[in-house]
């Protein structure tokens, strides 16, 4: 989402770029050497390097200007590809991930609560917080955003357009890293985990509203909570059905998305 | 021409010679689970039976053959082992070894069948052996042969009186569920919660807290390695505290590795185990972790022992046969004195299903522990 507002990139590989972080982590460690946490830094700057800079640079720079359909479909090959890679050159099984925070459980008013949870749910806070100030607080967000809204007008005012851009790569290649770090513990690192992260994520943006960060988060937490809500209470082997009905539904009476803003352009 | 014609004899001297190079070896293709939901199962089966094709072929092979075994994934996937499957019988297979999953086998032995190649599987569905297909072979317990172990565990080592069950939707899993629920029944003992869930699930947060709302005195859980490893963790962090038992696909070691901490606790019956407190299976785990770096589960030991009751079974026969290899096989008893690559005494019955010493196990502190050891079944079981 952050990628299709400022360079109207859609990136169906999106998911693999959640799970290929956390292999950087495992190779780190099992080859280099390195402890739990370094490799965390150094799978954050390769996950920079490789999801960001290079992803922009070779394949949404050359590909875009002939299109959005044409990167579409580079970026489904492009989610083939890595996930071939990694089942070829790392594993094909799952590989447990260690989790950087404890594993116990909390009672609170009678109910167990795992610390995981309330490290995920806070670290995911905490990003999205940070994100919306960095957008909305400072020079370089409001860049962004101007970028992201008319970029031919944001450069004749003087804005680096394309640095702005790589920026937003950045971006989404640091937050991949750590939806990565934070959901491998719970999934385990496996080649195929991107296909159902990605297609939820996916489902979840365009249900919360595309065009809108606050919209994508409310749009996961409702898929999130329906997802277990169903499974627990009518019906696990329906699970999978819901989001698609939800995207359906979504599509059909409200394009936009439930937190979207409708967009008109002229043709 | 009569460059012509040395070029025919060269091409006709070349196809000799790879006609004599064909017949120094015999072929058994490994058709296996290498990625999908089964990897786990299916890499170690495959480096179970590499292992023991490695040793035969350093001791000169099968009757002076060397063993050649092309490795083809069926990616878990029923419709591709089929397609390999056919194709490693195109390639003039003496056996075809695997696959593991139960769902895969169901579709594609009917091929094996029909070309009259014995087949050594690691499925364990129970209705596998119900068809009357004289040319498939286990290499550990059928469903029928290991769930009245665990219903025996249940009544009377944990005396639960009610059990919740989780089980995965495939035909390993279907199978498994309708034989628990069949012995439970037997037993008197209620199925208080009866859950499926999906092969290559991820998040089991919803099915623990059905397990939880159940309120069953233990909690059997009958799904694939995968699968386990995760529900185990979900389980840990939801706090459930009942019992959790299961078969090997929950107390194997890959799974324990997977499950970290959360593994600890989960007991059960395990038909064949890399920890099986016998020196012959101790040695061979040492070989395993020494030529692999991981150390084997079950289906490592399935893979293995396969390979071997090939070998013997062959040698007994004194020829390569394959309508006599499977005739041989069926109520074939080889013991460990006279094969030691089979590596406890294995009996295949009149339907190739395996009879053979089984375990209760517990995982304690990441590793697995044998608590007790069951005797072979003699087709017996004790209800």
């Amino acid at each position: 989402m952050l990628l299709w507002q400022t360079s109207q990139t859609i990136n169906f590989a999106q998911g693999e770029f959640v799970m290929v972080p956390a292999f950087f982590v495992l190779a780190a460690m099992k080859f280099g050497g390195l402890s739990f946490a370094a490799a965390m830094v150094l799978a954050l700057v390769l996950s920079l390097a490789v999801l960001g800079v290079l992803f922009k640079r070779l394949v949404v720079d050359p590909v875009l200007p002939h299109g959005v359909l044409p990167l579409v479909i580079s970026t489904i090959a492009l989610a083939l590809l890595m996930k071939e890679s990694v089942k070829e050159f790392y594993a094909a099984d799952a590989q447990p991930f260690p989790a950087a925070w404890a594993t116990t459980n909390l009672e609170l008013g009678g109910a167990v609560v795992s610390v995981q949870n309330l490290v995920i749910i806070g670290a995911a806070l905490v990003a999205v917080a940070a994100l919306q100030y960095f957008l909305n607080g400072t020079r370089t967000g409001r860049q962004m955003q101007a970028t992201a809204q008319n970029p031919t007008l944001a450069r004749v005012l003087g804005i680096p357009v394309g640095r702005m851009v790589l920026y937003t790569f950045l971006i989404n290649a640091a937050l991949c890293a750590l939806a990565s770090f934070l959901v491998s513990p719970i999934y385990l690192a496996k080649f195929t985990n991107g296909e159902t992260l990605g297609l939820v994520a996916f489902v979840a943006a365009i249900v919360g509203g595309f065009n809108q960060v606050r919209g994508a988060i409310a749009g996961g937490l409702l898929l999130g909570v329906l997802d277990n809500f169903v499974a627990a209470y009518w019906s696990a082997q329906y699970r999978a059905a819901i989001p698609l009905f939800l995207l359906i539904a979504v599509i059909l009476w409200r394009p936009q998305g439930l937190f979207g803003r409708a967009e008109e352009r002229t043709v | 021409m009569r460059k012509c014609m040395q070029l025919m004899a060269g091409a006709a001297l070349a196809f000799a010679a790879a006609l004599g190079q064909a017949q120094q070896t015999v072929n058994m293709p490994i058709v296996i689970e290498l990625s999908g939901a089964g990897a786990v199962s299916g890499t170690n089966f495959r480096d179970g039976a590499v292992l023991a094709i490695e040793e035969i072929n350093a001791k000169g092979g099968i009757l002076g053959r060397k063993i050649n075994a092309p490795q083809s994934d069926t990616q878990s996937n029923p419709g591709t082992s089929r397609a390999q499957v056919q194709k490693a019988i195109d390639g003039d297979p003496y056996v075809i070894l695997g696959p593991v999953f139960s769902g895969s086998v169901k579709v594609n032995m009917i091929l094996c069948q029909q070309a009259e190649v014995p087949q050594i599987t690691g499925a364990e569905a129970a209705d596998i052996k119900q068809v009357g297909n004289p040319y498939i072979f286990r290499t550990s317990f059928g469903q029928q042969m290991s769930m009245p172990k665990i219903a025996n565990y249940i009544r009377d080592g944990l005396k639960a009186k009610s059990v919740a069950l989780l089980w995965v939707n495939n035909d390993f899993g279907k199978g498994g569920r309708d034989t628990f629920i069949k012995e439970m029944a037997a037993r008197s003992i209620k199925v208080v919660s009866d859950i499926s869930t999906e092969s290559g699930q991820v998040d089991f947060a919803a099915d623990v807290v059905k397990l939880k709302g159940a309120n069953a005195e233990a909690i059997f859980v009958y799904t694939n390695e995968e699968e386990s490893a995760r529900f185990l963790r979900e389980a840990r962090k939801q706090g459930i505290t009942q019992p959790l038992i299961g078969e090997t696909t929950l107390l194997g070691q890959k799974v324990i590795d997977m499950a970290g901490p959360a593994a600890n606790g989960a007991r059960g019956h395990v038909g064949l185990t890399a920890d099986a407190p016998l020196p012959a299976v101790a040695a061979w785990k040492e070989k395993f972790v020494k030529r692999f770096g991981y150390v084997p589960d079950h289906n490592g030991i399935k893979g293995y022992t396969g390979v071997y009751a090939v070998k013997y079974a062959t040698q007994k026969l004194g020829k390569f046969d394959r309508k006599a290899l499977a005739k041989t096989l069926h109520g074939l008893t080889i013991r460990p004195e006279d094969e030691p690559g089979i590596l406890m005494e294995t009996t295949w019955d009149a339907n190739g299903d395996v009879d053979r010493i089984s375990f209760l196990a517990e995982v304690v502190e990441g590793k697995q522990k044998i608590v007790q050891t069951l005797p072979k079944l003699g087709n017996k079981l004790d209800k």
